[in-house]
């Protein structure tokens, strides 16, 4: 485990205004072509390297900006407001930069962190398989040690990203209980399946991973292998899957925003522009409103987990619900209120209203977050 | 008693769970309802609260089970912060 947590925030050197530029630039106009190609072209991937998304937050002795959290969700609000695709794919990374940097050991910081902050290894969260997703108990994968090492048996499937990457972050159920293990995507017995024609973050290259009698040797495991901290590995590292899943849903509102703003400022009907009916009216008030409240419960979870304070994981929980739900009902209304146009190629609300649903469902269900939260609800006001 | 490493530790737990009625050096594990969010919950207040990094090696069940063991390893890791 690092000192993340008890390290004063550093200075910003990526803000909001330059990753907006950034993705105004080289994302924002070639999304939908992204979305039909079903991948994210390799040209980019460099750049945002270059521009050092990939993992801001690594410090800079690992070759990152040290970037607090607050600002780590700003970019991912930015990015997904321009594609959830390419947000996906920083999210996933995100996700096993931020294992390695909380739970890795002196060796795997030196051999993972510079190559992770550069992009130059891209990095993929592997929990969900065919028969278990937000139920890890149902995890079938098996980690079995032997020989020092890890004998890793299973198959994962949704996995963002899983095309492309190089490194995965893999959770097995091991002896006492469930391990992560970083395994690289060239270790003999790793398949790669692609899974197309999916719903939405239609780029974002999902895969099937499986694992044949793979063998890797001890510095695969990540944090500890047993004992009431081994499920923390997992719990942490989704906690910042939602954290990211949760900006970029704010994202895709303001998206939604922008988008129909435009769009009812030049469309007329009946004589009548669009922009003065009190219905899109009120279709536009509620989006400006949703994503100023979704955006400071992002902010709020992202202070506090600067902070270190605990109470971030349920801060989070509520912002991805709260960001996720608001993003699937605005980009109905976005679509809705282009009309015809909404439901065609030619316009990008199409792409927000498919990669919206996905936010209700990754990171957790949001089934499954309505239920913690109210089981934090009885916690806090009936013990 | 508040203000002790005992008492904070204790404060956050009864905080967190108002309906248990422990000592400190009975097994908050035995509760029952102690699951993974919880403990990362109790290792980022541990590391916040008392400013102390919680290595790997320290991650074992018997470091967090009671009140005063978690006291004991908050005393530990800050007598080998100050000492390096």
């Amino acid at each position: 485990m690092t000192d993340q947590l008890t390290l004063e925030p550093t200075a910003r050197v990526l803000d909001r205004a330059s990753v907006r530029a950034f993705v105004d630039e080289h994302i924002n106009p070639y999304a939908d072509a992204y979305d039909r190609a079903g991948a994210v072209p390799e040209e980019l991937l460099a750049r945002i390297g270059e521009a050092g998304l990939w993992a801001p937050f690594l410090p800079p002795g690992l070759g990152g900006s040290g970037t607090d959290m607050v600002t780590f969700g700003e970019i991912h609000e930015e990015v997904g407001r321009g594609c959830s695709s390419v947000r996906s794919l920083l999210t996933v990374h995100g996700m096993l930069s931020w294992a390695l940097q909380r739970w890795g050991s002196a060796e795997q910081l030196e051999r993972w962190g510079p190559s992770l902050a550069a992009g130059r290894v891209l990095g993929a969260f592997c929990l969900t398989e065919p028969q278990a997703g937000s139920d890890t108990g149902a995890i079938t994968t098996r980690a079995v040690p032997r020989g020092g090492g890890w004998v890793l048996d299973g198959a994962k499937k949704w996995i963002t990203g899983g095309r492309r990457a190089d490194l995965f972050l893999v959770f097995a159920q091991g002896p006492a209980s469930t391990v992560a293990l970083l395994v690289p995507r060239d270790t003999p017995g790793v398949g790669i399946s692609p899974i197309d024609d999916i719903l939405g973050t239609r780029a974002s290259m999902l895969a099937e991973v499986t694992f044949s009698d793979v063998r890797l040797g001890p510095d695969a495991l990540l944090g500890p292998a047993a004992g009431f901290a081994a499920g923390m590995v997992l719990t942490g590292t989704l906690d910042i899957g939602r954290y990211s899943v949760a900006a970029g849903s704010v994202g895709i509102v303001q998206a939604c925003l922008e988008a129909s703003a435009a769009y009812a400022a030049r469309r007329s009907v009946g004589g009548t522009q669009l922009r003065d009916l009190p219905l899109i009216q009120a279709k536009l008030s509620e989006m400006v409103t949703d994503v100023r409240a979704a955006r400071l419960l992002v902010a709020d979870a992202g202070r506090l987990k600067d902070a270190g304070d605990s109470a971030t994981i349920m801060s989070t929980w509520v912002a991805k619900y709260f960001a996720s739900t608001a993003a699937a009902r605005h980009a109905a209304e976005a679509v809705q209120i282009h009309g015809a146009n909404g439901c065609g190629p030619e316009y990008p609300v199409a792409r927000y209203y498919r990669d919206a649903k996905v936010m209700e469902i990754i990171e957790g269900s949001n089934e499954v977050q309505r239920t913690t939260i109210a089981a934090e609800a009885y916690r806090r006001w009936a013990p | 008693m508040s203000e002790t490493i005992s008492g904070r530790i204790m404060g956050f737990i009864t905080n967190r769970f108002p309906q248990a009625d422990i000592s400190e050096s009975e097994d908050i594990f035995a509760l029952g309802y102690i699951n993974s969010l919880f403990a990362m919950e109790l290792v980022m207040f541990i590391e916040k609260t008392f400013a102390v990094t919680v290595p790997n090696a320290e991650l074992h069940i018997d470091n967090f089970r009671t009140a005063k063991s978690m006291t004991g390893l908050v005393e530990r890791l800050q007598s080998a912060a100050a000492a390096a």
